[in-house]
């Protein structure tokens, strides 16, 4: 068995990359990703694959992991909330979501609740900052936060898997002067 | 009644616009390169870019047609396209709704600016946590292939171009020009010496045009309109308009489309409807958090490149961040500062060590440990980062830190003397890293 830990689909899923550029390495991003995907983090034997599977040495695929702050070197819970405290949402209240968060969770900033559904981590900014305060919970954002809109979003996931109050497309307003 | 026509935001003004591309089309979508193609030769493309005078929208305001023109033209090889999506600047989002609601204005851009400099390949290198802007990115292209606006033999033409999405990971320095080459590379973010410079040795070593969503997304219209029309608007130098970013203590933060040239009073008080609570205002940022703060006395100031900067400031990416009277500047500087910290790619001595020394003198300051001193300190700091670095992110990180202090000096000063800080005795500071 030529790979250790990364299924078929997700190998095929890199090799369907291939083609859109001249240099194999050029898919380490991608890769890291999908691996993710797969198994929750970035694990050492799922880098080791990825190496193999484009010609890298491991320590090439580990330093690229470990610059980039998406990819998680750890377990981490099924649900990652992230919540930017950089100025403009620092303005206008993260610090309070993030408190309340940790309060309703009973977990601290890095913090996995003991269930392992949810991890807290605090971000830089994340380019929603006309929402502030915003999170961000796996791939989806969720702008505008309120206390009580925090409950509402977790308790969706608990009990749904998702929560409509993430942000969909389209709903960025349209201003002008 | 609004003052000013949109040009970018025009399509998704319209009630419920999706941007998909038989839309697109409607407005008039992909003409502008069906034009360029059928009877505009590239060089032409270039001088009619040039004579608009559209600048960079990521943030250093460069002149889009005189880069497009630094490409060489007989070298044969490949060479690239890279639409920079990074949008990582605190304070900026315009480039997500310009990806999200309208993908084709920008992806017509790109095709047109790939045919001027002759690329067949394209990558829109987009920040990872927009997920949703890239999923609707992927769709569009889908959408545009099946079409056969790119691709093989666009417009029975004989120009072929591919256009794929490449998401980043979560590193602000990727939205440097040639950091974002080393990611798309798969490596480690790191800023490249330069010269050489893209235009010459870029993605893989190759010819290659980084430009911003925004920059990009001007593109059809000057073709359409006429570089004249784009020129007529704006200020001087600064021609077009501008999507401004508009954050913090204001009653109405957006994007807002206005002429370059717009006042940062009409800005903030007119359009996003003046400081929340009619606190009063006591500084702000006007183009990101690499820009020096200003203060309320710089109001009138012109929203366009040179008069920005001729007050001190930049005008960079846009983004304006208001901060009323209640706001410690102490606090709100080691807040920037935490982030370029975290942000520092790490290859500079002088950035990757001089932020964290920064960092912690200011943390000393904001929780009532300050010593004398120490504002002399981080001014010593700062300019000892300033133009040793490789890249400009050693000029971004001092841009908050030196002018906070060049205008509120007395309130560091207070901190330092009363022993902690006079706004909020319990500051939270994320202190997550």
């Amino acid at each position: 068995m030529r790979f250790k830990v990364l299924s078929k689909a997700t190998i095929e899923r890199i090799e369907a990359e291939f083609p859109k550029y001249p240099d194999k390495r050029s898919l380490t991003l991608p890769a890291l990703r999908f691996a993710q995907e797969e198994i929750g983090y970035v694990s050492e034997p799922a880098m080791i694959d990825i190496a193999e599977l484009l010609d890298l040495t491991p320590i090439q695929v580990y330093e690229v992991a470990t610059f980039y702050s998406q990819y998680n070197m750890k377990p981490v819970g099924k649900y990652l909330i992230q919540v930017c405290k950089t100025l403009a949402c620092s303005l206008v209240g993260a610090m309070p979501i993030v408190e309340h968060i940790q309060n309703s969770l009973g977990i601290g900033i890095g913090g996995t609740t003991e269930d392992g559904v949810f991890s807290l981590k605090v971000v830089e900014c994340l380019a929603a900052c006309g929402s502030a305060p915003m999170m961000q919970i796996n791939n989806r954002y969720y702008e505008h936060l309120t206390p009580e809109k925090v409950d509402r979003i977790l308790s969706d996931l608990k009990q749904h898997g998702e929560s409509d109050l993430a942000t969909g497309p389209f709903m960025l307003p349209v201003l002008q002067g | 009644m609004p003052k000013y026509e949109l040009i970018l935001f025009k399509n998704m003004a319209q009630p419920g616009y999706k941007g998909s591309l038989e839309e697109y089309r409607e407005t008039g979508g992909y003409t502008a390169l069906e034009k360029v193609l059928k009877d505009i030769s590239p060089a032409e493309v270039i001088d009619e870019v040039k004579k608009s005078g559209l600048r960079g929208r990521g943030g250093a305001g460069f002149p889009t047609g005189l880069k497009w023109s630094f490409i060489p033209k007989d070298q044969v090889g490949p060479r690239y396209l890279c639409c920079n999506a990074d949008e990582s600047e605190p304070g900026t989002y315009k480039d997500r709704q310009l990806m999200e609601r309208d993908p084709h204005q920008m992806l017509e851009g790109m095709a047109i600016c790939c045919y001027a400099i002759g690329a067949q390949r394209a990558y829109i290198y987009i920040r990872g946590e927009f997920d949703l802007g890239a999923e609707i990115l992927e769709r569009a292209i889908d959408e545009a292939y099946k079409a056969k606006v790119i691709g093989k033999d666009i417009f029975g033409s004989g120009f072929n171009l591919d256009i794929s999405v490449h998401r980043g990971a979560g590193a602000y320095i990727c939205g440097e020009e040639t950091a974002l080459l080393e990611s798309i590379e798969g490596k480690r973010g790191k800023p490249r010496i330069k010269p050489p410079f893209p235009a010459i040795h870029g993605l893989y070593q190759e010819p290659t045009v980084i430009n911003n969503v925004e920059t990009l997304a001007n593109v059809p219209h000057i073709i359409n309109r006429g570089a004249e029309w784009f020129a007529s608007i704006g200020v001087g130098k600064s021609t077009g308009t501008r999507i401004f970013s508009v954050s913090g203590h204001v009653k109405k933060p957006g994007n807002y489309e206005v002429p370059m040239g717009v006042t940062l009073r009409e800005m903030i008080y007119e359009f996003a409807g003046g400081v929340r609570g009619d606190k009063q205002l006591k500084a702000f940022i006007p183009g990101g958090a690499s820009a020096p703060m200003m203060k309320p006395e710089h109001l009138d100031t012109p929203m366009d490149f040179e008069s920005v900067a001729a007050a001190g400031s930049m005008l960079g990416s846009g983004a304006i961040t208001v901060m009323d009277e209640d706001t410690c500047i102490v606090w709100a500087a080691t807040n920037l500062m935490e982030f370029f910290h975290h942000e520092s790619c790490g290859q500079c001595t002088p950035c990757r060590e001089g932020s964290a020394w920064v960092l912690q003198i200011l943390y000393r300051i904001e929780q009532g440990h300050g010593r004398a001193g120490d504002v002399d300190q981080l001014e010593y700091l700062c300019k000892h980062i300033e133009g040793k670095t490789v890249c400009a992110f050693g000029e971004a990180e001092i841009g908050p830190i030196l002018s906070s202090i060049n205008h509120f000096r007395a309130e560091y000063e207070q901190h330092i003397e009363e022993k902690g800080c006079p706004f909020h005795p319990n500051a939270a500071l994320s202190m997550a890293h």
